[in-house]
């Protein structure tokens, strides 16, 4: 047996018995840039697909919520920094090697220019709506003209937002459940699933609904992939990794991912999606909302476990 | 030039004024420390071992603190030693994620704080505080490039180990068995 204890009476706030830098703040933003990444991807990729008659949901009212969770989830950072009056050094340097850095700057570009994609069709939604500037009549006819290639701009921002947070989380070593290539695509894939959700509990078309909701069960099925992927990884890793996955097959977070991840997020809309199509009558809120919510819980509790995953002590 | 330490774990007894000397240098702030003693008993009753180890950042190569600050506020300064600046850092708390040595806090006045190596006493050509105060002597401050400091003809001398050198980080603390 062999023990190790602080003799010198070391209990550092958020570090001691267990590392809890990040608190709610950080899982809340991952949920809400992981939507916004999602939703934008689909309203852009079918804007490059030319199908702005069948999906006007996806490409145009689902988008509304875009700028508005990332302004919250934005706010939600800010909020857990520490120095936050300082916050504007993020934007005197790019570090290459630092995914927060990344993040940071697509951040700062897909934010502004989904406000711009937003208000090209603020005038199909309220007609009486008036700039009152002639520049910004100018700017919103040159959104309108320039609407495909301002699509594929944010389909490979979309794309990063999705991705950045699984990969920033990845490339923290020393926290052995966070430190594996799958964090990242699994963020996205759950990040375009409840981008997916959204979009199908906002529309009000029959095509569209069971069009996206069979892009969403396909997701789902690439998520648990990914999940069952992610712990034989796990498990055919190294000793510290073996004991991060503990946590889940047995451990404290066994019940809370199963159940309300996998189980109440993934399998059962999945089940209700099919019922869906199959012809039975189900509100289409139940399976969007258990989706959203499962996106929710399994971010918390990937950071809630991660930091407690460690390779020393 | 590289600066390291060298503990020698046979002499260390635990008493924890590296500890104290380094609140006391350099204003460590009350509940927090930027050192500590870690014990470990290892076997079973009768055959034990006891190894009796001061911690700190590491102060390592291939950091995973420096790489993944957004802002650059964590760099490295002469001989390798990682220091925080503390006007640049925004307090996102990536690097105190990212050690594998829970070497890092976050300071109440908001940035993240950390060991220096007392970098403003080697400067001036004098040892760090812990290494100057330690009553066994235990501790060797120098630069692992020049063949006769004290570090490098310890670690020539005696067998040593570093802490999980498995998580790849290259750390220059080193520890005499």
């Amino acid at each position: 047996m062999k023990e190790e204890i602080f003799v010198s009476g070391r209990n550092i706030p958020n570090v001691d018995p267990f590392l809890h830098i990040w608190h709610w703040q950080i899982p809340l933003y991952l949920f809400l840039g992981g939507l916004a990444a999602g939703i934008m991807f689909f309203a852009s990729l079918y804007t490059i697909l030319g199908k702005e008659k069948e999906m006007p949901t996806t490409i145009k009212w689902a988008t509304f919520l875009v700028p508005v969770a990332l302004v919250l989830g934005l706010f939600a950072l800010f909020l857990d920094l520490k120095h936050q009056w300082y916050f504007w050094r993020l934007y005197l340097t790019i570090r290459l090697e630092s995914p927060m850095s990344w993040g940071a700057w697509v951040l700062m570009l897909i934010t502004p220019l989904s406000m711009m994609w937003v208000s090209s069709y603020i005038k199909e939604l309220f007609p009486k709506w008036d700039w009152k500037f002639e520049i910004l009549n100018k700017f919103e006819k040159l959104i309108i003209e320039y609407r495909k290639p301002l699509a594929w701009v944010l389909l490979i921002l979309s794309v990063i937002l999705g991705i950045y947070t699984g990969i920033l989380l990845s490339a923290f070593n020393a926290r052995p459940l966070w430190n594996t290539a799958i964090l990242g695509p699994l963020f996205l894939v759950s990040g375009l699933s409840t981008g997916a959700a959204a979009i199908m509990w906002m529309s009000k078309s029959h095509f569209e609904r069971s069009f996206m909701s069979k892009v969403d069960l396909i997701l789902i099925g690439i998520e648990l992939f990914f999940i069952i992927h992610l712990f034989m990884g796990f498990m055919a890793s190294t000793a510290v990794q073996i004991n991060a996955a503990e946590l889940f097959l047995g451990g404290q977070f066994t019940v809370s991912f199963w159940v309300f991840v996998v189980i109440l997020g993934l399998v059962f809309p999945a089940i209700l999606e099919i019922l869906e199509l199959r012809g039975y009558k189900i509100p289409v809120a139940i399976p969007a909302l258990l989706i959203l919510f499962g996106g929710l819980m399994f971010r918390f509790i990937m950071v809630e476990a991660g930091q407690i995953t460690r390779y020393l002590y | 030039m590289r600066y390291a330490m060298a503990i020698d774990t046979k002499k260390c007894v635990g008493c924890s004024d590296c500890v104290v000397a380094c609140q006391t240098e350099n204003n460590v702030p009350h509940g927090y420390c930027r050192d500590w003693v870690v014990e470990v008993m290892d076997g079973t009753y009768p055959s034990l071992e006891l190894e009796i180890r001061s911690e700190r950042c590491n102060h390592c190569d291939n950091s995973p603190c420096v790489r993944c600050c957004p802002t650059g506020a964590s760099h490295y300064e002469m001989g390798g030693i990682v220091t925080v600046t503390h006007n640049e850092c925004i307090g996102c708390g990536a690097c105190i994620e990212s050690c594998p040595y829970d070497a890092r806090y976050s300071h109440p006045d908001g940035y993240v704080d950390k060991c220096t190596f007392c970098l403003h006493r080697v400067e001036k050509g004098e040892k760090p505080a812990c290494v100057s105060v330690c009553p066994t002597n235990c501790m060797y401050f120098g630069d692992l490039d020049d063949p006769g400091s004290d570090v490098s003809v310890a670690l020539k001398n005696r067998k040593h180990k570093t802490l999980a050198p498995e998580a790849g980080t290259n750390p220059h603390i080193f520890y005499l068995i």
